[in-house]
Order: C-alpha cells, then structure tokens, then sequence
C-alpha cells in the first residue's frame, strides 16, 4: 500500500431479484489511489469486501463497452472514469439507467440485442462482386459519411442517457439508429430501402425529441442525435414523396 | 425475426412542427419588434405603420394573406406540437385527448385564420 492511498466511499446500488423486492444502496469504504479508476473500486469490493457484487466487465480500456454504469447518475464507463475526481465526496455507482436490472449492476440487454439485429448491422452488397473482381473501392469522402457512426461499441450509454427511451422501450433509440445510418449512407451498401422501413415506423426516429444528450454521453464520441435528426428528415421525405418515386422491382 | 411495422403518421406533424419552428425562429423576434415596441413607441417606423389602412389592406392582398396564414398557422403547429411532447416529457402521458386538443387547437386555428382572411375579401 503506497503512501498517497486515500479512502472513498462507494455508494453501489444492490438488487438480487430472488432475495430483493426492490433495490437497495450499500456503502463500502474503498481505499484508492489516483491511478485507480471506479471499476477498479468496485473490482475491490468485489475481491476485498463482498464477493457478490455483480458487474460486467472485460477490456478496461474502454473499447469493449461492458462496464456501462451510472457514475453519480451520469451515463459512463467505469474503466475511463476516476475516483480521484470524486474524492473527498462519496460516489455513487448504479445499473444503467432505463434497463431492466438482472442483478446488482448488471442489465438485462436482450431489447437493445433485438433492436441491434432489426437494423440489419452488416452491408448488404449493392452489387455482388467475385473474388476475381476485387474489393470494393472507396474514395475518402465515401469513407468519411459512415465512419463516426461505425465507432459505436454497443456499451448502450446513449440508451441510459435518452429520456425518450427510458418513457417508451419501443423506441428504436439512440444507438441502433446510429448504426443503422453508418450502413444506409455506406456507398457499398444496398440495403437503404429495407431499413428505412423502421427508421418510418412507429418504434422509428419521430420518437426522439432532439435533447442530444445521447451524444453528449458517447465514449467513442459517434453523434446518434445527429443520425437520428438526419433520419426524420429522411422518413419526412420518404412519408411525402414516396409516391412519387416509385420504388421496388420496376426501375 | 422480422415484426410487422407499421409506418408513422408523425412526419405530418413534424413538418408542419419544423416550418413553423423555422419560421417563429427566424420572424418571430423582428414581429415582435415591429407590433410590440417598434410601433407602439412610435420608434423607427412611420406613424401611420400599422394603421387600419394599412393593414386592411395588407391582408387583403394575397401576398399579404399568405403571409398572415403562414404565420398564424404554422406557429400554431409548432406550439402544438411542442405543447404535446412536453406533457410527455414532464411525465404527463396525455392520449388521444391532449392529442385532440393540441393538434385539434392548431387546426381549429388555421381554419379559423383561413376563413378571416377569406371573409375580408380582396
């Protein structure tokens, strides 16, 4: 133990569904150093404290997405932020908000995994290539549309963040929708029209009321308001001219 | 896995939500300049700016009216629309009746401002 080791309390929010009927806070007193981030405090509880604490977690270096937790109510993972901004208050760490708990900080993910498939996250070829054709050539500019939106690591913050999901779970929500943009605007892709259809629907973008929080929380820095807001306007177009440019098997 | 999906009617009021939120964005305060203290204080505009004249006939010229519905209308939109997703926000998950009377109010208005301009003649 080093000489500039402190102690902070960590507030962590306990639920275990067969014991629980609703969730409860406990406190730990957690000793820390600078270099220690909150998923290293609660890794701590987990070793030291209370072995049952349960949490996801895997690459700690943000780029997996597992560790997705409310830091003093704010979306954020908990390997890229530290105790040492807390310090001397207590802080407080919860499940991630709008979700289902499982148990203690992890969330029951299945919607978000339903929504994920829906959007159809791979290229559907415009043009089916054979090997003896070669690769699919990009220019820069075809490249720069799409790539922002294919840094989303699936950690679902934008989801705890959007208060428009957590008032209707329908909602296709923040994160799939970005997605769902980054293989529309692909110059590879041809598969605009078959997503579209939700991007219409009624789960689809008219949810979103532009707060832009979503974006404001995204660690890999992807801007889902944006593809969301883009979208409206795509669905708004499509909704009012739609018949006039016929679309399907006669081109 | 593919569920049905059934296409949203919400572009419509979205439109009209985003014309009158251009439109209140970008006239909104120059209206409010001119009939609320610009004219009343007598201030840079002539005196006779918004006298009955004036303003009889400028809503009985077409421009004029188009001007004066697209105003009255689409700001009515907006509000509506905003009104409606607000209750929303706040917790308050009004159904069809707020609906009604939201999007209802704003219609009711455009007619109302239609058949004015209408009745006023040319």
């Amino acid at each position: 133990m080093s000489e500039n080791q402190r102690t902070i309390e960590i507030e962590v929010l306990r639920y275990h569904p067969e014991k629980d009927k609703v969730p409860y806070q406990q406190v730990f007193q957690v000793p820390f150093t600078d270099d220690m981030s909150v998923l290293q405090g609660v890794q701590y509880i987990k070793d030291y404290l209370d072995g049952s604490l349960s949490f996801r977690w895997s690459c700690r270096m943000a780029i997996c997405g597992s560790c997705g937790m409310m830091i003093n109510g704010e979306p954020s993972l908990s390997c890229e932020t530290f105790l040492r901004d807390y310090y001397p208050a207590r802080v407080r760490v919860e499940a991630l908000a709008h979700f289902p708990i499982e148990r203690d900080l992890v969330i029951n993910m299945e919607g978000f995994i339903e929504k994920l498939e829906s959007i159809q996250p791979y290229i559907i070829p415009k043009e089916k290539r054979t090997l003896e054709q070669g690769e699919y050539l990009q220019t820069p500019e075809q490249l720069n549309a799409y790539e922002q939106f294919s840094s989303c690591i699936n950690c679902m913050l934008c989801y705890a963040a959007c208060p428009q999901f957590g008032l209707n779970p329908e909602f296709i929500g923040p994160g799939a929708m970005a997605l769902l943009h980054r293989y529309n605007v692909d110059s590879r892709d041809g598969g605009k029209a078959e997503r579209m259809e939700l991007v219409a629907s009624e789960e689809g973008v008219f949810h979103c009321t532009a707060v832009g929080y979503c974006s404001e929380v995204c660690p890999k820095h992807v801007d889902p308001a944006n593809a969301v807001n883009q979208n409206k306007t795509n669905a708004a177009a499509d909704y009012f001219l739609r018949f006039l440019a016929p679309k399907g098997g006669a081109k | 896995m593919k569920r049905t999906l059934k296409r949203s009617n919400a572009p419509i009021f979205w439109a009209l939500f985003g014309a009158g939120g251009m439109l209140s964005a970008l006239l909104g305060p120059m209206l409010v300049l001119i009939t609320g203290i610009a004219v009343p204080l007598g201030l840079l505009l002539p005196a006779d700016t918004m006298s009955y004249a004036n303003m009889l006939a400028f809503s009985q010229n077409v421009i004029g009216k188009g001007f004066i519905l697209a105003i009255i209308a689409l700001f009515l939109w907006h509000a509506a629309h905003r009104i409606f997703h607000s209750l929303h926000d706040i917790g308050i998950h009004a159904g069809i009746g707020a609906k009604l009377l939201c999007y209802g109010g704003a219609m009711l208005g455009t007619l109302f401002a239609a058949y004015s301009l209408l009745a006023i003649g040319f």
